[in-house]
Order: C-alpha cells, then structure tokens, then sequence
C-alpha cells in the first residue's frame, strides 16, 4: 500500500512535461457513519470493515494535461466528488498516488460568504493571501467587467439570481491564482434554460482565462459541449468505464450531429442505450 | 414618520389600556393605594420627583452599560477560547453554568471587600449575571458554521486565523448579538441587584437602592416612578442594541420575502 505521507497531493516535480494532474491507481473508502456526518475522521478502513465501508474509488487512473478541459461524467455515487477532493489535497488516497499542480476547488453549491458582497467573495482568495482590500476589489472588478457581472460587484449574494452566484463562484475560483481548477457540478442545481447559458459563459470565460480545469458533471450533453476529453465513471464503487476525445471545434452547438454521437456514446458506456438517453 | 408610528403603536396602545385597567382597579377600590398605587399618583411622584430620580438614573445607566460591555466582552471572549480549546470547554464549561447558580449575596461581601464601595464591584456582580447567554450562543454560533465552507477556505490556502476571520466569526455574529441581547433583557435587573447587595458612599447610589428605601419608608408611588424608569430605560437599551446589530451585522437584516 503506497500511502501519501503528507496531506494532499504530492509536488510535481516528477511529472511528464505538460502534464497538470495525474491519478494512478486509486482507491478510496469510507467508513459508512464518516457518510453520514457523524464523525470527524475520514480514515481509510481495514478489510475486515468492508460490510460497513463504501468505497468510493476503485483504482482509478486518469491524467489532465495542462490547458486541457478534462470532463468526468458519472450518475451520483460514482465517487466524482471524491476525485476532485484528492485533486485539491482535501483527501488522500487509501491506495496510489494523486499528482498535481496546485488546484482550487469550485464546490457545488456555491458556498458564497453572505456576509460578503459579491465583489469581495471573489476576492476572498486575494484577501487570503493579504493583499489590501482595495487591490483586492480592483481586480476582482476588472475580471466582473470581463465575465458579464459588472454592475453586481455590491450585491449581496442573497440578492444574487442562481446563475449569477455561480459566476461569483467562478470568478472567485480563478483569484485563487491556482493552475488547475476543480469545478463540482458548477451547473447541476440550475434550471435548464440557465444552465445552457451558463455552459456558454463557461466556454467563453476559459477562452478569456485560460486553465487547466477538471469538470465534474452527470450531464454527459454538457460534457461534450465543453470538453477536450471526456472520462466516464461507473458508481459503486466508481471506476472509470470510457474514454471519449472530443475533438471538435468551438463554439459547439448541442445540435451538431457529431455532437449528439458522441453524447449517445457517452451514454451506451453509462449502460444506457440509444432512445433512453434520448430524453 | 408615519411608518415609525403605525410600528410603535401596538405597544403605546397595549401599556395605555393596562395602565387604564390598573387605575381603574385602585380607584374602585380593588386595593389600599399604600400597597399599590394608581398610575396618576405613580406619575405625580415621577414629576415631583424628576431631579432625584435623574440623578439616580445617571449612577444606574452607567452601571449598565458598563456592566454589559464587561459581560459581552468577557463572554465572548470566553466563546471564542472555549471554540479554540476543547480542552477549555471541558474544564470551563461546566463551572460557567455552576457560576449561574450563585446568590449574588454570597459574593458581594469578598468583591466589596477587594474593590471597595465604588462601581466596579457592581460592575463585576452584572456581568456575572448577564455573561452567560453570551457565552452559551456564541459558542454555538462559532460551532455551526458550514462545514463545507471551512473545506473552500483551505482550499484557497487560509490559515486557521483566517478561517475564524472570515467565516466563522461573522457566522457567529447574529447569535452572538442574540445572546446580548438576552444580557441586555436581564442586565438592568442584574443594576437593581448589584447595588442592593454591595454598598456605596455617594449622595445617589441608583435606582435599585432608591427602590429599596423607597419600600421600607412606604413611600410606594416613588418606588412604583423608579421601576417605571427601569422599565423604559431596558427597552430603550434593547432597541439601542438592535440598531447597532444592523450596523454590525446587515446580512441578517435582509429585506423580507426574498427568495432564499
């Protein structure tokens, strides 16, 4: 059992030129009652526990090169929280190793400060790393004006719509300054028709801001859509099952032949068959 | 104005009709006015007695206030080392609450006989009884914030200190100005027992010792005037606090039927 040392992922130093994320052979279990929030630790369990473990990860392996918009696609329970959690240096594996570049996590519920303006919860990275607050609020601002949220910089989340919170989210994730960011399902609470827009904010934010970025989503349409590569996770325990490049050029729109193929393919490696997914 | 007004005439409304009641009831001879005088000799007593009962008011007020900033300090201070040390909580807990159960009179012998006669033994007796709702909500406030949203701060590489500074202390905020505010409800009866249990020198030694002779000279309209001045003086206090809690805490103000 090759287990890190030291909280999160291990430097990079070692790493294949042009390579920001690697995960080799991992796997990840926890204790059934760490689930349901009643403990503290988050501790790998020995095999005698395994009646009352889920595992989360069974040897998965997967790579992010640098620039690259990797996609992972699974239903819930395949473990893709998990895999960004190692990512951030949140978690470490039970077995394997986790490389990567600095990452920052972009959570699925947005986790604004309500006690923030949305300006300021942008620039909570900055003002983390002590620069003075006017800084902090001019380039959080420059980058509001950039991604379609000027005018929102003093609003309270609270008056804040769905949409636009993910945005402040987003925005914030970039201040980190970190190569590699880590996006949980940043669309999986919105309603349909804000969610397709939003894809295309996405699209045209990273054009803008270019990084490496590590989507995690169950919407295989948006995967296609915004992805260079997509992996595909099967649940309990999540494994990977499917490997799909994406090779076609942006904008895409949902309605592009190639596109719809490559989602039905997405599918079929999910076990779900043409006509079922087609709804 | 006309807002303000319509807001605060439920109240004006209800103390009139009880007032109207209870004067009713020692005129008709429910009761001999020695043992409880009518509201219109209460308020002739108020006016006769206006230069007094300033004066002891003054002496009271800062009793009060000062007593209060004592508990709220000392209260949440305590919270955030109880957050911080789960070894604290384990030891200081549990003789917080005992600390509850004390008979101010037991102690007032030892303060007056450390401090002496002037205000900071009173002070110490008020913050004793106001501290612990401070003390018990904030340290429930600091322990209920968002898990997950710890997790996002270490994420974007805060420190322990910035994790306090920037998440749970404003998440603690509205509970602990709720716990001041329960200080506060309990922090002006808290005066009227620091000054009868500890002694004092000056010509006015506030309302509570006003009361207190008032009571054994029967002179009951101006004891009935002096409790009627602690009784708007607390919620003079209490509204005072909920303003200053719009200014500290503006999120929790939101305006009503938002969405979220």
């Amino acid at each position: 059992m090759s287990q890190g040392l030291r909280a999160g992922p291990q430097p990079f130093e070692t790493a294949v030129p042009g390579r920001a994320v690697s995960v080799s052979g991992v796997s990840r279990t926890y204790a059934q009652r760490d689930r349901a929030g009643g403990g503290a630790t988050q501790g790998g369990v020995t095999k005698g526990d395994t009646a009352r473990a889920v595992q989360a990860l069974a040897d998965v392996s997967l790579h992010v090169d640098r620039g690259e918009l990797l996609a992972v696609v699974g239903p819930s329970g395949c473990g893709k929280t998990t895999l960004l959690e190692l990512i951030c240096g949140l978690q470490t594996p039970d077995v394997g190793t986790v490389r990567s570049e600095p990452a920052a996590l972009m959570p699925q519920h947005d986790l604004l400060l309500g006690w923030l303006s949305a300006v300021d919860n942008a620039a909570l990275a900055l003002r983390i790393a002590r620069l003075p607050r006017a800084q902090a609020r001019a380039r959080a601002s420059a980058l509001f004006a950039e991604l379609g949220l000027d005018g929102f910089e003093t609003a309270r989340p609270y008056e804040l719509s769905g949409g636009m919170r993910q945005r402040v989210a987003f925005v914030r994730t970039l201040l980190s300054g970190k190569p590699v960011l880590c996006l949980d399902e940043p669309f999986g609470a919105l309603d349909a028709i804000t969610r397709a827009e939003m894809q295309g904010w996405l699209a045209r934010a990273l054009q803008r801001e270019p990084r490496t970025v590590v989507l995690v989503t169950h919407d295989v349409e948006e995967a296609v859509l915004l992805a260079d590569r997509v992996v595909v996770l099967c649940p309990r325990p999540g494994r990977t099952v499917a490997e799909l490049e994406i090779e076609l050029p942006r904008p895409r729109a949902r309605t592009d032949p190639a596109v719809t193929a490559l989602r039905e393919q997405a599918l079929i490696a999910l076990g779900l068959g043409l006509g079922l997914g087609a709804a | 104005m006309r807002r303000r007004a319509a807001h605060i005439l439920p109240a004006v409304l209800l103390a009139a009709a009880a007032l109207g009641a209870w004067e009713l009831y020692v005129d008709l001879g429910g009761v001999d006015p020695a043992v409880l005088p009518a509201p219109h000799a209460v308020a002739a007593a108020l006016w006769e007695n206006a230069g007094l009962l300033w004066q002891n008011f003054k002496i009271t007020a800062e009793e009060v206030v000062l007593g209060l900033g004592l508990a709220l300090l000392s209260g949440f201070a305590l919270a955030v080392a109880i957050h911080f040390s789960p070894l604290l909580r384990r030891a200081a807990y549990p003789h917080a609450v005992g600390s509850q159960a004390v008979p101010i009179a037991v102690i007032a012998a030892p303060l007056v006989f450390w401090w002496g006669f002037g205000i900071f033994p009173k002070l110490v007796v008020i913050a004793l009884i106001c501290f612990f709702p401070v003390v018990v909500t904030t340290v429930d406030g600091l322990a209920a914030v968002d898990p997950d949203q710890l997790k996002l701060l270490r994420t974007l590489d805060a420190s322990r200190w910035q994790a306090f500074r920037f998440a749970e202390l404003p998440a603690a905020l509205p509970a602990a100005l709720s716990g001041a505010r329960i200080a506060l409800a309990v922090g002006v009866i808290g005066a009227f027992i620091a000054e009868t249990s500890t002694a004092t020198t000056g010509p006015y030694a506030g309302l509570g010792r006003e009361i207190m002779s008032d009571l054994n000279s029967l002179q009951a309209p101006r004891e009935y005037a002096a409790t009627a001045v602690l009784f708007v003086f607390a919620i003079a206090c209490f509204y005072a606090l909920t303003l200053a809690e719009r200014r500290l805490a503006p999120w929790t103000t939101r305006p009503t039927g938002d969405p979220r």
